[in-house]
């Protein structure tokens, strides 16, 4: 795999779902926000990617990315598809 | 307990995460039953209607606003929380709940379905669209589900015929429904903890009683290969984009032709008709042309909601966002502000209100003072009157037509300073606040179906022809007594309507807006035109036909005889930015609750249109154009 990034005490493979390329597939190991600049307390962004179905253990695929930046991306989540910044994307922690 | 108002039947709310066929089920319950209007003091929209059950009784049936978790983040969803738990005033608690989970994506329903249970009503889950689900060979236990789930499963295919058939007999008076716990509230907001324990819950409901395809290759991936890729999927947006516009242009052009010969025909009509006299006057150039000029537009309007009905249907929509969120977020703006800014070109209103999904107060702040620049349909009719009569129809490069060319810089220029005015709202009020996150579902592609949208469709219709017969007509009337009134003296020697109000009030305003190359016949058709953009074309047509210079189409080859081209440009300049619009500024001050952003909307729009103007008109006059 590309980019690993291995300082969390999670599976020691595991890196954030915002810097993996198109075409990674994975599964969701935890759910981790750090401060992200977005105005909103960590908490509630953790919940808002709780309900459009990103929990531990779910199945994880980038299958489309933006033409600036390479952002946002479309991320396959246990079959449904989900839009959103590399941003956010870092708070998904996957291996 | 609940008490049964005799006659009334019970209340039942369907209620669903979005995309999940939820509005499509209801217009199949209802059918043309349904009433739309909007919830008291706010502007979601609240639509209910009747449903016969097989049982002969009648249940009231109320689609709520879709929404993941009832944790309300927007004023869609806080009406969603505020109906269910029986604390929205003026609107009784319903008798049940039937909770609607797509068949085909159930993870998220189905922990909306857990938090529901919550509420303590009695509840029904539905699976919508079974008919795509077993297509696709998903096989369900549905014995095994309701177990799981604690309360009554059943299934429809809103699209097909017969396929509420399951749901009504669920819904038949009688039958026992769902566990009622106490009916005091136990709904508290779930923590994350919570959030992800339902959703734990439900993935492991769904592992027990679905069985799912081995394949997860669907059409949607497919497509989307291509519609969403980086390079591909920009031009097809821009190529649609394209297509609608020429649409709107061109492919109304026979049925305007048809209705504008039409209201002609019935002028001539009473001409012959009547006797001359100030009533011939009333109903020839007051009613009819008034009346006329506006509706004329029905069909542009009818096809650019067309397009926007189908898109969402399709569920292109939010992929359109997608798309242009890098764009959209140079500017300041939100990825989802795409769509009430598309839904702008045909109408600010339906704009301004679709911003409601944008959960960030800033951000749905800023798309709302920035929709009205987008070029809507209103302005259609100034636009073509003022380039056919003035800009030639000639071929510019070879193939392009330069009166489209026009046309399209118009339109261009509105999203541009859309985008500059927004940039600059951003940089100044609020540069140091934080980027709120872009997080969407993008749903399969689906069929439209031609129901919904003929449904959709002729409800904008119905609301363009109330406006039309009320606003717009008033407005007609008040401005033919101004053009009519008072009578010149016997031995006048000019037109009539110069020693009219309308003059009056015309040379009055003419002053200040001189610098800008407006006559006062502009000034005149600009009062009425504060009503309504569309109106100042009638207006126009209103002062120079009572002026005594002809009717009706040729109004084109008189202004082409009395203004420079200096002045129609400035005229199109104006109207790419002027707050010409009662409603608009309305909706605004209703969907801010302030009077605050409604000034502000109209001060920096008028601003803007003087300034261009009167750059605009002064370079056309130094390039001699004057």
């Amino acid at each position: 795999m590309s980019i690993v990034v291995t300082n969390t005490q999670h599976a020691p493979a595991s890196q954030p779902l915002g810097h993996a390329p198109r075409g990674y597939r994975g599964r969701i190991c935890a759910i981790e926000v750090l401060d992200m600049r977005s105005g909103l307390p960590c908490d509630e962004i953790e919940r808002r990617l709780i309900e459009l179905g990103f929990v531990e253990g779910a199945a994880v695929e980038i299958l489309h990315e933006g033409a600036f930046g390479r952002d946002p991306i479309a991320v396959r989540v246990n079959g449904a598809t989900v839009a959103l910044r590399r941003r956010e994307a870092m708070s998904i922690l996957v291996a | 307990m609940t008490v049964h108002v005799s006659g009334r039947g019970r209340r039942i709310a369907l209620v669903g995460a979005p995309n999940s066929g939820k509005t499509a089920l209801f217009n199949a319950l209802t059918g043309s039953r349904q009433k739309v209007g909007n919830y008291p003091g706010v502007t979601v929209e609240r639509k209910a209607g009747a449903i016969a059950l097989p049982s002969g009784a009648t249940a009231h049936l109320i689609d709520l606003p879709g929404t993941y978790s009832l944790r309300a983040r927007s004023p869609d969803e806080r009406v969603t929380r505020d109906v269910l738990l029986g604390q929205f005033a003026g609107e009784p608690p319903p008798d049940m709940l039937v909770c609607v989970i797509d068949a085909t994506n159930m993870r998220l329903g189905l922990r909306l379905a857990l938090e529901l249970k919550r509420v303590g009503r009695p509840m029904l889950v539905v699976l919508n669209m079974m008919d795509i689900a077993r297509w696709r060979g998903i096989s369900f236990d549905l014995e095994r589900l309701s177990a799981d789930l604690g309360v009554p499963v059943t299934t429809a295919s809103a699209v097909r015929r017969g396929g509420t058939d399951e749901l009504l007999d669920a819904l038949n008076a009688g039958t026992p429904i769902g566990s009622t716990d106490d009916p005091a509230s136990r709904w508290s907001p779930p923590s994350a903890a919570e959030l992800r324990a339902a959703q734990h819950e439900a993935d492991r409901i769904i592992a027990s009683a679905v069985t799912l395809p081995p394949s997860p290759e669907t059409l949607t991936t497919r497509i989307d290969a291509v519609l969403l890729h980086p390079i591909a999927g920009l031009l097809f947006l821009l190529a649609l984009l394209f297509v609608m516009f020429q649409a709107v242009f061109s492919w109304a052009q026979p049925l305007m032709e048809l209705i504008s010969s039409g209201f002609d025909l019935l002028g001539a009509g009473v001409h012959a008709y009547l006797p001359a006299g100030m009533l011939q006057s009333f109903v020839e150039n007051g009613v009819i042309a008034g009346v006329g000029s506006v509706l004329v537009f029905l069909p542009q309007i009818l096809i650019l909601f067309l397009f926007i009905l189908l898109l969402e249907d399709l569920g292109y929509m939010a992929r359109a966002a997608f798309l242009m969120d890098k764009v959209m977020g140079g500017a300041g703006l939100h990825g989802r502000a795409f769509i009430p800014l598309l839904s702008s070109f045909a109408c600010a209103i339906p704009g301004i209100m679709a911003t409601r999904v944008i959960d960030n107060p800033r951000d749905r702040l800023t798309t709302i003072l920035v929709a009205p620049l987008m070029t809507c349909s209103a302005r259609i009719p100034v636009y073509t009157l003022i380039i056919s009569a003035f800009i030639p129809a000639r071929t510019v490069w070879g193939f392009v037509s330069l009166q489209g060319l026009v046309m399209f810089g118009l339109y261009a220029t509105g999203i541009v300073s859309a985008l500059g005015v927004s940039f600059l709202a951003r940089f100044f009020f609020w540069r140091e606040s934080p980027t709120p996150p872009f997080m969407l579902e993008l749903p399969d592609y689906k069929l439209p179906r031609l129901k919904s949208v003929g449904l959709g469709l002729y409800q904008r219709a119905k609301i363009f022809l109330k406006r039309a017969g009320t606003t717009i007509f008033s407005m007609m009337v008040v401005i033919w007594f101004l053009a009519s009134f008072p009578l010149p003296p016997p031995d006048a020697t000019g037109p009539a309507i110069e020693y009219s109000l309308a003059a009056a009030i015309g040379k009055f305003i003419a002053p200040a807006l001189a610098p800008i190359g407006f006559n006062w016949q502009i000034s005149v058709a600009l009062v009425p035109g504060m009503a309504a953009r569309e109106v100042a074309v009638a207006a126009l047509g209103t002062v120079y036909a009572v002026g005594g210079e002809g009717s009706g189409e040729q109004i084109g080859h008189i202004l082409a005889q009395q203004w420079s081209l200096a002045t129609a440009l400035s005229l199109l300049a104006w109207y790419i930015f002027a707050p010409q619009c009662a409603s608009t500024l309305a909706v605004i001050r209703r969907e801010t609750g302030s009077w605050k952003w409604m000034a502000v909307t109209f001060g920096y729009m008028l601003a803007l249109a003087y300034m261009a103007s009167l750059l605009t008109y002064n370079l056309a006059v130094l390039l001699g154009a004057g």
